[in-house]
């Protein structure tokens, strides 16, 4: 206190170093927001957690088919907002054995006069069964194009494995057709 | 508590009469003193608290009765989501800085904030955030009308507001982190001698920490909303399922910085309270360092507990127990508090006047909300109070009667403080117990309501539940006038009355170095600091 000037040049750096240390902090978690995107993402994709699928074919491969047990897989179809397609599949539900493969037909149909490009997204419930569920062949790992008035068949070939864990008796795996026509493909975020 | 300086007031004005309040209105434009940037977000605080309450009124007015009368359901989706986020970012937050601005240098003994131009910058920005808010109110399309959760996909078919509602978020936060660094670096540097962090006033501790989630969480909030915005004009994906982004994720990064931000929205009202009951109870508040470790641990509990907001949108058992858990156990610290606040009361020689009713209030009726939120911490139960007026009954109950009771109390507590004069004291607890009785009319029956399945947002329900509906305007429409009383009873105060004495409540100068300057304090206070024994 004998020198206030003194004083007041240390109260001012102390100032200065406070806030260039929250100032920081704060953009840290501004980035941190971003950082969580791809985390969230590889986070949930091997644990399951949202239900979301890899979008990769897995390759077909035999496995122990385990005829003791029997999964309910059932089927649901969805479009998002107007998106202009007629969507539904054949088997809405199937029982199925852990290990065997496994072919759904889908039906898509477009109802205007224009091409519709539309994407199809993949959910499954319990989402902790998604990391059991194995596509072989998927109309999901694309975009889809449909001609005017164009009807196509979309089979699903899948298969659960065997090490479905024993609580699990029903499966539903959910499309949800996006149009995305009037956008260019965007890189994803993933 | 005590400063053995002398006041040095007697001889302010002759030494400082050049650093007196500038005249006329670029006064407020320009000022860089504690006190009057504190007025200034008092008063936009109170302006935003009528404005917002008239969109409560809106709303009540709808829910009077069963079917659609007076709004059409659109306009009533703007006034649910703007009454939100007027009252959340307008109405509380600028009350508590203001009062942080107004009493943390003066409780600490400084002579001001540490930063005084980033003070000015930091309460400006906010007029021009919610003029941009307001203006919503007329774009195409209308305001915001998805909640203030906003969540994706429904906030991206907002019109044309959806610009201005994210850049008003981004303003606003700005703003919060500046006025959070200039508290922060407040009370680090600038504390009287003698005045160590534990014996700083509870308010000053509870308002750090805040400053501290402030900080951490508001970023989060910024960028969250960015890509709401990058996703609705620039392509990107973060959100939209079709381009391989997840909507869930909005609703974490929103609730990572949403759970920490009531407690933002709480925590100071607990330092108010812990502050003025000691007072009336003329006795020192129980268990103080258990106070600041509760507020602490409330602090940081908040950081891991935010899915208890979404356990409705699917999560593995596991994640589901663990929330569950982890917000119970905030109800430990949150009980310390409770349990301190009576102790202090416990065999005081009591007095009751306004602001200690206000304080009485808050503490039975925050403690009710906190336990509504207890029943729905657990996650099984919360599916069926999710997005029912369950949930709306609890967080009214915590934020109306619990930060909205604080800032009244502290309103009250200070006021003879800020304008040297006492206020009405007959009208004081006119205004309380209109206040109490008709928040409870307005808030108790909803309980009822979401138990019953009434959902929240919508403008119309089934005629089982006219009753308690109706009820609950009326108890809303007496609440909402009653408050005109408050200001009445402000501008009554600031105006002239009785003189307030210097520590204004009796044996006050033991709780506070507040109360050893006098009433109203110079514009300079605590040039020379005080000694804190």
């Amino acid at each position: 206190m004998t020198n206030p000037h003194t004083k007041d040049n240390t109260i001012a750096r102390s100032n200065r170093r406070i806030i260039v240390i929250i100032v920081l902090v704060a953009l840290g978690m501004f980035g941190l927001g971003f950082a969580v995107v791809p985390l969230y993402n590889v986070f949930c994709e091997v644990t399951g957690l949202s239900g979301k699928i890899r979008a990769e074919a897995a390759i077909e491969k035999p496995q122990g088919v385990d005829e003791s047990r029997e999964v309910t897989m059932e089927f649901v179809t969805a479009l998002n907002q107007d998106t202009p397609l007629n969507f539904r599949v054949e088997t809405p539900k199937l029982k199925i054995h852990p290990g065997q493969y496994y072919t759904v037909r889908f039906h898509a149909e477009n109802l205007t006069d224009q091409v519709v490009t539309a994407r199809a997204i993949p959910s499954v419930a319990p989402g902790t069964a998604t990391q059991f569920l194995e596509k072989v062949e998927c109309f999901c790992f694309s975009e889809q194009r449909f001609e005017p008035h164009q009807h196509r068949v979309l089979p699903v070939r899948f298969v659960i494995d065997a090490a479905l864990p024993a609580e699990i008796r029903d499966i539903t795996l959910s499309y949800t057709f996006f149009d995305i026509s009037n956008k260019q493909q965007n890189s994803s975020t993933r | 508590m005590s400063a053995s300086a002398a006041t040095h007031d007697d001889h302010h004005d002759d030494h400082h009469d050049d650093h007196g309040p500038a005249k006329g209105f670029m006064r407020w434009v320009y000022t860089t003193n504690h006190k009057d940037i504190g007025t200034l977000y008092m008063i936009t605080s109170l302006i935003m608290f009528m404005i917002g309450g008239a969109m409560a009124l809106v709303i009540r007015l709808e829910l009077f009765e069963p079917g659609m009368q007076y709004v059409d359901p659109g306009f009533f989706n703007q006034m649910t989501t703007l009454h939100a986020l007027i009252m959340v970012f307008g109405a509380v937050m600028p009350a508590f800085a203001g009062m942080a601005n107004w009493m943390i240098p003066i409780m600490i003994g400084a002579p001001d904030m540490a930063l005084p131009r980033l003070n000015n910058w930091s309460f400006w920005l906010l007029p021009f955030g919610f003029v941009m808010l307001a203006s919503t109110l007329f774009m195409e399309g209308g305001a915001p009308a998805a909640g203030w959760t906003l969540y994706p996909p429904l906030v991206l078919q907002t019109g044309d507001s959806f610009p201005f509602t994210i850049f008003t978020i981004h303003i606003l936060g700005i703003s919060s982190i500046m006025a959070a660094i200039n508290i922060i670096t407040t009370v680090l540097n600038m504390r009287a001698p003698g005045m160590t962090m534990m014996k700083l006033p509870l308010f000053v501790w509870t308002w750090v920490i805040t400053a501290f989630l402030l900080i951490a969480v508001m970023p989060v909030f910024a960028g969250a909303v960015t890509m709401l915005l990058t996703d609705k004009y620039f392509g990107t994906s973060f959100f939209n399922a079709a381009g391989g982004g997840d909507p869930v994720l909005y609703q974490h990064l929103f609730w990572f910085f949403g759970h920490p931000e009531v407690y933002i929205l709480i925590l100071p009202s607990f330092g108010i309270i812990s502050q003025i009951i000691p007072t009336f109870a003329r006795k020192p508040l129980f268990g103080y360092s258990s106070m600041v470790y509760a507020t602490a641990s409330i602090g940081l509990l908040s950081f891991v507990v935010w899915a208890h907001h979404q356990y409705t949108v699917g999560m593995p058992i596991a994640g589901e127990l663990y929330f569950t858990y982890a917000t119970m156990l905030i109800a430990v610290p949150t009980g310390v508090k409770v349990f301190n606040w009576i102790s202090t009361m416990w065999r005081g020689s009591m007095t009751f006047e306004t602001p200690m009713l206000f304080a009485i209030a808050f503490v039975m009726l925050f403690t009710m909300g906190g336990f509504t939120g207890l029943m729905m911490s657990i996650s099984p139960a919360d599916l069926q109070y999710h997005d029912t007026y369950f949930i709306v009954a609890h967080f009214h109950y915590v934020l109306v009667p619990g930060s909205v009771f604080a800032l009244m109390a502290g309103t009250y507590y200070w006021l003879p403080k800020w304008t040297g004069y006492m206020y009405d004291e007959r009208l004081g607890k006119l205004h309380f117990w209109l206040t109490t009785i008709s928040v409870n009319v307005t808030f108790f029956p909803q309980h009822f309501l979401g138990l019953a399945g009434m959902p929240r947002r919508i403008p119309d329900y089934a005629v089982q539940f006219a009753e308690f509906n109706a009820w609950s305007s009326v108890g809303a429409f007496v609440f909402g006038f009653s408050q005109l009383l408050f200001i009445y009873i402000i501008i009554k105060a600031v105006r002239g009355g009785q003189k307030a004495t210097d520590e204004v409540w009796e044996g006050a100068s033991e709780h506070g170095l507040e109360w050893q300057l006098p009433s109203p304090p110079p514009y300079h206070s605590w040039i020379t600091a005080p000694f804190v024994k």
